[in-house]
């Protein structure tokens, strides 16, 4: 039995908010044309899930479709249960132009908490992006990046922000996550937001 | 700062999420082509003062190319529109020559 194990093995800091990296996380990459109704039907049957919105998220319990360009879906679930997901896709888009691939082992996953706006500040501090919660909300994909790397992240709840990206990143990525949240250097900037 | 909207996710990019992708609307010469269009084609590219058109790419999110219209003295963008056409769309042109009467880019005005 192979012992398996997330990149950083569950690290943790705790300055002005919480960093975690979440552990063993499933996720499965879904590609097809999400305009076509059949495709989308057939995600909806294997998964249990509708099709997220453009940029959105839909959750069902442990299992979440997320939005990742107009030909992409990501679905994140248990560890142990993406590898089912994958043969009921398979078997739900047989005869359609798609792919599914358990892409968990891939990837690592860090759990962002604390006051809501002092998450924010911490991504602020590290991507492009316009972390205000009008243009960032809760349930709303952003794929972006983080300093150098390619991350993509989402608000599960308010004070509760996921944060996704290739697993050879994820030591960077901890680092800056765990510097950018540093107690004592919080802007403040999203703090009445 | 450059920020550009990809059409394609609707994403308000920054540049650093991008990557830029040369000019635009460039028409092939391949074999049979005369040496001169091959020439063109590879090494002739316009440096307006001014309007033009570009092509980037959404490297840091949903991986899609796009073409954007912009003026490089005020950096003000004029659109961005779908990577499958081969001319820039009338919306885009009618909103540039509200701005600049009167403009022209290679064969397009």
């Amino acid at each position: 039995m192979v012992d398996l194990a997330s990149a950083l093995s569950e690290a943790a800091s705790s300055g002005a908010i919480r960093v975690e990296e979440a552990g063993l996380c499933g996720m499965v990459t879904i590609r097809g044309d999400l305009t076509d109704a059949t495709f989308t039907d057939a995600v909806q049957a294997a998964t249990g899930i509708r099709a997220p919105a453009e940029r959105g998220m839909e959750r069902v319990g442990a299992n979440a479709l997320l939005w990742m360009s107009p030909d992409e879906l990501m679905l994140t679930c248990d560890h142990d249960a993406a590898g089912d997901l994958v043969g009921k896709l398979e078997s739900a888009l047989a005869g359609q132009h798609h792919l599914a691939v358990n892409v968990s082992d891939a990837r690592a996953v860090f759990r962002l908490s604390g006051d809501d706006g002092a998450v924010r500040d911490t991504l602020a501090k590290l991507t492009p992006a316009d972390m205000s919660v009008g243009a960032c909300p809760v349930g709303a994909v952003r794929r972006t990046r983080l300093a150098q790397a390619a991350a993509a992240f989402w608000f599960e709840a308010e004070g509760e922000a996921m944060v996704v990206c290739f697993r050879s990143a994820a030591g960077y990525v901890f680092e800056l996550l765990k510097t950018a949240s540093a107690s004592g250097a919080e802007p403040g900037y999203f703090a009445g937001d | 700062m450059l920020i550009l909207t990809c059409p394609y996710c609707g994403v308000a990019c920054d540049e650093t999420e991008l990557a830029p992708g040369g000019e635009a609307h460039l028409k092939r010469f391949g074999p049979g082509s005369t040496d001169e269009e091959f020439e063109g084609y590879l090494f002739q590219r316009e440096n307006p003062r001014g309007v033009h058109f570009e092509r980037w790419r959404h490297a840091y999110g949903c991986g899609k190319w796009f073409h954007a219209a912009r003026d490089t003295v005020t950096m003000e963008v004029f659109g961005t529109y779908s990577a499958q056409v081969t001319e820039p769309p009338e919306e885009i042109r009618a909103k540039i020559s509200a701005k600049h009467p009167g403009w022209s880019w290679r064969e397009f005005s």
